[in-house]
């Protein structure tokens, strides 16, 4: 138990089925007879590569929240910005095809008549920079945050309570004007990305597959984290944050590191998500997405990583259908979900699934069960 | 670091702590020496807990003295930087990290790096297996080492807490109440094992239970309304009025 495998026996069912997801949809997309059963059709690709855009951003609130007791309730603005340094790299891709034909120029600021690109525009035509801000403007951001919130000990709601603030303060901001990110309307419009354009179907397969890609890399860098003594640490910080002091650790540098790189890792959920959706607004920012990620965490399974990932694609696919049908109940039945989940399965689907898995493991192979329980627990 | 003032390991001289106008500590002084326990009594309010507080770097003196070592200055480092010199804590309940095993939660508490870097790239050595071994022999937890603390009983949770403290290599042990919630077996082999750490090590008890105390067979300060009242052998202190007198409520 001590020693913990990078790769237990749920990390290689999730990577497995990660794999099998990135071979099965596009082979479904271009293989399968349009008008079968097994068809995934043009518009569902990017669809589920939004579903798992949101996976990883579940990812990275399970890994401060579950680990470490850190409850953002403003992840979604780690989010945004890794999905506007995107943006901004795409609109600059757009080039003289705008509606105005400014070879330079978004649209948006040739409209507010400005003359000349505002300087943190600049370099973001070329990728490598645009992705390095992808990673550096929200790993930066929760930086300077977690620097002043964990230094002055702010913990709990209090910590909740800033971080929804933080995310609103940002909303706000963006939707000006003058800030240059598009105001209300944000970055849209986008053509083509590495020059493929974004409205082909390979392009959207390539985007998913990518998807999947960073989905399974930031999952076994959670793994790696968690796994290791430091991930120790971060448990014995979420139960015990004044024995973890006494013993000499600095809480507020381990709470740090960990809130920095979840926020990168959000950033890149939201790099891949703008592509496939082909916008990014100020909307991303609001407090409300951010409550909505924390739900996914806790319906799939707080502190488990793979329930994190379930739970975002469980709730995700639920809100697809569910908005299809009864769009003006949907809230209403999130918020009753999270109500469900909490009072009757407080560990989330995985944690109830484990359960009745070793109960029923415990009548038929009462001798492994301890082994299994070891292992479940990790 | 200065040169040193005093020979004493711990020295408190004169601190004084208030919380809103409640003097939680009035003009406190206390030295410990080298390899020495000392038993801490007094009725609840006494300032026992502000005390440990104020040692281990949770609160700030308004006023006083606090030495370690001669030459470090406590009132100035934080929780962090003085467990590092080597002073460890044992709270009142005992708080251990329950989702670990009972391997874990020592392996936490071993002296080594504790930056998040070193924490992320650190392996598990042999040598560490060893120190491991050894102190779930002395905490008597060898057969409960892969159970998850949490499971454990009130008094193996103690012995833990205890045995975490071991693991840090501290110079000074403060235990708090070590014997709360404890069967009278437990009590005495808890004072047999308190009385083998301080052969080596420096050991500042807090306690309630007399026969405990007596047990410990130590000298004793007890503490009133933030200062010292009475400083000496069990039976010397308990035989002074003034202590009769606040412990009766007469």
């Amino acid at each position: 138990m001590t020693n913990q495998p990078l790769l237990d026996r749920q990390s290689i069912v999730v990577l497995a089925l990660l794999a099998a997801v990135a071979i099965l949809v596009p082979a479904l997309n271009i293989l399968a007879a349009p008008g079968s059963v097994l068809h995934v059709s043009d518009h569902l690709v990017p669809l589920f590569g939004k579903y798992i855009c949101f996976a990883l951003l579940a990812l990275s609130v399970d890994l401060i929240w579950g680990f470490c007791g850190i409850l953002s309730l403003g992840h979604g603005a780690f989010f945004a910005l890794g999905g506007y340094a995107m943006g901004m790299y795409l609109m600059r891709q757009i080039g003289p095809r705008g509606v105005y034909s400014d070879p330079v120029l978004p649209d948006f600021m040739v409209f507010l008549n400005w003359k000349e690109l505002p300087w943190f525009w600049h370099g973001f035509d070329w990728l490598p920079l645009a992705a390095l801000m992808v990673l550096l403007v929200p790993g930066a951001l929760a930086f300077i945050f977690g620097w002043f919130a964990f230094r002055s000990r702010v913990t709990g709601v209090y910590l909740s309570i800033i971080t929804q603030a933080m995310t609103f303060a940002l909303m706000l901001a963006f939707f000006r004007n003058d800030m240059g990110f598009g105001g209300n309307n944000g970055l849209t419009d986008f053509k083509d990305i590495l020059g493929f354009p974004l409205q082909a179907a390979s392009t959207r397969i390539g985007l998913f597959v990518l998807s999947v890609a960073a989905l399974a890399g930031g999952y076994l860098l959670c793994r790696w984290v968690v796994s290791s003594k430091f991930g120790k640490v971060l448990v014995a910080v979420r139960d015990a944050e004044s024995r973890t002091r006494f013993l000499g650790y600095r809480v507020e540098h381990y709470k740090l590191a960990v809130f920095t790189l979840s926020a990168m890792l959000a950033g890149v959920a939201g790099a891949l998500y703008v592509p496939q959706v082909g916008i990014i607004n100020p909307s991303e920012f609001a407090p409300a997405n951010s409550i909505e990620v924390v739900i996914w965490v806790a319906v799939g399974g707080r502190g488990t990583l793979a329930g994190a990932i379930l739970g975002a694609l469980v709730v995700n696919a639920g809100k697809t259908w569910f908005t299809g049908v009864l769009p003006e109940f949907w809230l209403f039945a999130l918020g009753g979900l999270f109500v469900f989940v909490t009072l009757l399965m407080p560990r989330g689907i995985l944690g109830a699934a484990k359960d009745i898995w070793e109960r029923s493991g415990r009548r038929l192979r009462p001798a492994r069960v301890p082994e299994a329980t070891a292992q479940a627990a990790e | 670091m200065t040169a040193p003032v005093t020979p004493a390991l711990l020295y408190l001289d004169n601190v004084s702590v208030s919380f809103d106008g409640f003097r939680a500590l009035n003009a406190l002084s206390l030295a410990i020496d080298h390899a020495e326990m000392r038993a801490i009594i007094g009725p609840n309010g006494a300032g026992k807990t502000t005390m440990m507080d104020v040692i281990t770097g949770k609160t700030r003196p308004n006023e006083g003295i606090a030495l370690f070592e001669g030459s470090h200055d406590l009132t100035a480092l934080d929780e962090a930087a003085i467990a590092e010199l080597g002073i460890g804590r044992k709270f009142q309940t005992p708080t251990v990290f329950e989702m670990h095993s009972v391997e874990d939660n020592l392996l936490l508490a071993l002296k080594e790096k504790r930056s998040p870097f070193a924490t992320l790239l650190s392996r598990r050595t042999a040598q560490e297996r060893e120190r491991v071994d050894a102190l779930l022999e002395r905490v008597r937890l060898t057969s409960s080492r892969h159970r998850k603390a949490g499971e454990l009983s009130h008094g193996q949770k103690q012995w833990l807490e205890i045995g975490m403290l071991l693991a840090q290599q501290p110079k000074l042990l403060l235990i708090d109440e070590p014997a709360a919630g404890m069967t009278d077996q437990e009590t005495a082999d808890t004072a047999d094992l308190l009385r083998d750490i301080a052969r080596t090590q420096s050991v500042v008890v807090v306690e309630h239970d007399m026969t405990f105390v007596r047990d410990l067979g130590v000298k004793v300060t007890c503490l009133h309304e933030g200062s010292v009242l009475a400083e000496g052998s069990l039976d010397a202190v308990s035989a002074n009025e003034r202590v009769v007198e606040v412990y009766l409520g007469r």
